[in-house]
């Protein structure tokens, strides 16, 4: 009976383990749109500010594929740009990333523009309406001048 | 031959220019005109010796002298004829010889029409005219000469000369590698000399602010002088990017029209200072104010336009490395850093002579407004300048490359773009001096009204993107202010008896300044509706297909039939796949996108097949296929909504141009060379 028993044991585990087996996960073809989705939001690293979704090199339809194989391997986006930027550096990003030295292409413009915005805002607006309101000259006496002034001020109109 | 005399005729050009500047200099600080009528002479005959230059060149470009280096280069024999001329502008030499010629035919106009009427500032503004086409003038013979011959030692090495070295026999190749297959193209025929003629109009205007400078001058008359220049460049600037963009949706086959690259930055940032300049003059002329900003705007203007040349010829956006190895680039990057730094010299000297003739004294005016309209303006170059100049700075500095994409330049400008729009709407209906919010409120509640009609049926409609609502609101909005200021003006002149259409008529062309500035706006409009379709509801799809298979995008279905190879007689091979488009099932067009490979320069072209509706356009590309059996392409496949809403903007806002530069009546008058005029104005000038 042993044998007979093992056999019956080794069929059991070969039943149960084999449709956990089918049920590991296949891991899908990712479609062109999704390769191009994070293809878009990276850079040909060897074209200047070509998209790697837009770029028709061989060298790019290479890097296309990779990204269907890292797909593939289960790499989330972040860690697919994190892979491109650790092999190609960080010009295959977008943008430059938020750090070190790169911080001041993220401050540069806020702190220039509103720093100019004040200063415009104190010289042309600020400061000439509190000089005008400080000195609004009295009302000409006199017919003659009230009657200059209201031609002068039609002329300037 | 004709290269010999192309070249004479270039190097006397230069020593002329030269000669235009020191006498120009010399008469005016003597006081004897008979040196600025010899500096004048000089001017004017800048332009014929570098029309022969130019056609030297065009010659040789049509008859294919493959002697020549720079012909060798941009032709090839199965180019055609339209195509060999049009490579004076396709390669570096020829196009720094268009840009010389454009200098001295704009300078020449200057000199015949200027030249009774502003004895005072003439001489100054040949002077920095001359002292630009000298610049170039330079770099070509020295740097970038395009008549420079190919010669054939006896150890078989090939070599540049102008004239035969000893020892050396004529290298002729049997054919030139012909012009890049991107410049092939109707749009980039005509974009790049319209990009140009923007680029050198706007010198007009600097060197006549430099001449107001030097000579002291605080009145706007530099600026009426030179108004329609200003608004002439700014047309052609304008057209030119709005020619480039068709290109690049047409050619780049990536989908698009504006891909923020820095050869695009490169014209638009002259074209941000050179709207600010626009709208800014109009508060000098009006209330004398801005004068110090008008004065740096087109100096800024100035140097951007000569930074962006230096930008597409020196190399130096491909590599930092590669400027310091060209050798106009450290030339461009000198002659920038002396014009601004002795234009901004000269503006800091002549500061307390500027000052404005009154102050602006309420917040909601309109010249608060325009200030505030200059400042977004300058803050969108500030933002477009750092995206340009970073990544040079990071290379030269870290050695790192770094990429500035379109996603940095869109969020950044996107909400000063919105502001801008805001004040398109809202500035139009300011008053001069003194506008409260009452007064504002009063003007612009109609309008303000009806645009939220619109936002209401785009909300009814299901639209709930709230960057689209808001830019959709803002665009009805300024829409609707526009059309109520044609409308209150033609209602105000048909309430005296004129038919209506008639009163609208003439309502624009008796103000075409104003309203042709509307008509800008509208064009505006249309080409922010336009953007925010294709920016904010693109769709793409990329797939396979068998013949008799469908890609599903948006409502539509593409159906790919067949896909042929094929050559041209202009050494093309082409592959060229046929797909029927559907619209909900029901046929609507056959396309043709091809791919073409250009066996001179090994390069392919992807040439989308287009179907255009207002409503959107199926943008579809082939992007692959199985050489041999061809029985299976792949297509990607763009849904752009609104995007021929661009196009349509684009052409309003030309149209808009066109009549707002058109002369009127009063400027004609002006024009007309009266010596009386003339000693009147130049007594005015001296008062």
């Amino acid at each position: 009976m042993k044998p007979l028993a093992l056999l019956l044991a080794v069929c059991l585990a070969f039943a149960l383990v084999t449709p956990a087996a089918a049920q590991q996960p296949v891991p899908p073809t990712p479609s062109p749109d999704q390769v191009n989705a994070i293809a878009k939001n990276l850079y040909c690293p060897v074209c200047a500010n070509v998209p790697l979704d837009a770029c028709g090199t061989a060298a790019c339809v290479q890097w296309r594929d990779q990204i269907a194989d890292l797909l593939m391997q289960g790499y989330t986006e972040a860690e697919i740009y994190e892979y491109f930027v650790a092999r190609f550096g960080p010009s295959v990003l977008p943008t430059p990333p938020a750090q070190g030295l790169f911080w001041a292409f993220y401050l540069l413009p806020p702190i220039a523009i509103f720093a100019a915005g004040w200063w415009l805002y104190r010289t042309m607006v600020t400061r000439p309406m509190q000089a005008a309101a400080q000195s609004k000259s009295p009302k000409p006496a006199g017919k003659y001048a009230r009657q200059m002034e209201e031609e002068l001020k039609a002329r300037d109109q | 031959m004709i290269a010999d005399l192309g070249f004479f005729a270039l190097f006397i050009a230069l020593l002329l220019a030269l000669y235009a500047c020191c006498s120009a200099v010399v008469g005016q600080v003597r006081g004897e005109p008979r040196w600025i009528a010899s500096a004048r002479a000089a001017t004017l005959l800048c332009f014929p010796l570098l029309t022969i230059s130019a056609l030297s060149i065009m010659y040789s470009l049509a008859t294919l002298d493959f002697q020549l280096q720079y012909v060798a280069q941009v032709t090839s024999r199965s180019m055609p004829m339209y195509l060999r001329l049009t490579a004076l502008w396709g390669g570096q030499s020829g196009s720094l010889v268009f840009w010389a010629w454009l200098m001295a035919a704009f300078t020449s106009g200057v000199m015949l029409r200027n030249w009774r009427r502003d004895r005072d500032l003439l001489p100054w503004v040949i002077l920095v005219c001359m002292f630009t086409l000298a610049f170039f003038l330079v770099l070509i013979v020295f740097f970038e000469n395009p008549f420079l011959r190919m010669w054939q030692g006896a150890t078989g090495a090939v070599w540049t000369a102008m004239w035969q070295p000893a020892g050396a026999q004529a290298y002729l190749p049997v054919d030139g590698n012909g012009l890049n297959p991107l410049l092939r193209h109707p749009g980039m025929i005509i974009h790049p000399p319209v990009l140009y003629l923007g680029f050198v109009s706007f010198v007009v205007p600097f060197a006549f602010a430099i001449a107001a400078l030097i000579t002291g001058r605080s009145d706007d008359r530099w600026i009426r002088l030179t108004r329609r220049w200003s608004l002439v460049a700014w047309l052609f600037l304008s057209l030119g990017l709005i020619l480039g963009s068709r290109w690049a949706y047409d050619v780049l086959g990536w989908g698009g029209y504006w891909g923020w690259d820095p050869v695009e930055i490169a014209a638009f940032m002259p074209w941000l200072t050179g709207t600010a300049f626009l709208h800014s003059v109009m508060i000098q002329e009006k209330r004398g104010l801005f004068k110090h900003w008008n004065m740096l705007l087109v100096i800024l203007t100035y140097d951007l336009v000569i930074f962006g040349t230096f930008l597409t010829r020196s190399g130096v956006l491909s590599s930092v490395h590669s400027f310091a190895q060209s050798a106009i680039g450290p030339m461009f990057f000198a002659f920038i850093a002396i014009t601004l730094s002795a234009s901004l010299a000269l503006l800091s000297w002549r500061w307390n002579t500027l000052r404005s003739e009154v102050e602006i004294t309420s917040l909601l005016s309109r010249e608060a407004l325009f200030l505030l309209n200059n400042f977004l303006f300058i803050s969108i170059l500030v933002i477009c300048f750092l995206g340009v100049i970073f990544p040079l700075a990071s290379e030269l500095l870290t050695g790192q490359q770094i990429t500035v994409g379109p996603v940095y330049y869109e969020s950044a400008t996107g909400p000063l773009w919105a502001a801008l729009l805001l004040l398109m709407g809202v500035a139009p209906l300011s008053a001069w001096r003194a506008s409260t919010a009452r007064t504002l409120g009063r003007a612009i509640w109609k309008p303000f009204i009806a645009s939220l009609l619109i936002l209401a049926a785009l909300l009814i409609g299901g639209m709930r993107n709230p960057g689209a609502l808001l830019g959709f609101w803002l665009c009805a909005f300024v829409g609707f202010v526009t059309l109520y200021e044609f409308w209150r003006g033609a209602a105000a002149r048909s309430a005296r008896g004129e038919n209506f259409a008639l009163a609208l008529w003439r309502l624009v062309a008796r103000n075409r300044r104003r309203y042709g500035g509307y008509i800008i706006h509208l064009g505006v409009v249309l080409l922010a509706i336009g953007i925010i379709g294709i920016e904010l509801f693109q769709q793409e799809t990329q797939g396979s297909l068998a013949p008799g298979e469908r890609l599903q995008l948006g409502g539509y279905q593409i159906e790919f039939v067949s896909l042929i190879e094929f050559q041209t007689d202009d050494g093309r091979l082409v592959d060229r796949a046929v797909v029927d488009v559907y619209r909900d099932g029901r046929y609507v067009t056959q396309l043709y996108p091809r791919q073409d490979f250009y066996f001179e320069s090994g390069q392919p072209m992807t040439i989308s097949g287009l179907y255009n509706t207002w409503e959107s356009d199926v943008y579809v590309l082939l992007v692959g296929w199985e050489p041999l059996s061809g029985q299976k392409a792949t297509f990607k496949v763009y849904l752009n909504p609104l995007v021929n809403w661009v196009w349509t903007g684009g052409f309003v806002f030309i149209l808009g141009t066109l009549v707002a530069s058109w002369p009127e009546r009063e400027s004609i008058e002006l024009a007309a060379p009266s010596r009386l005029r003339g000693r009147r104005v130049a007594a005015g000038a001296r008062r």
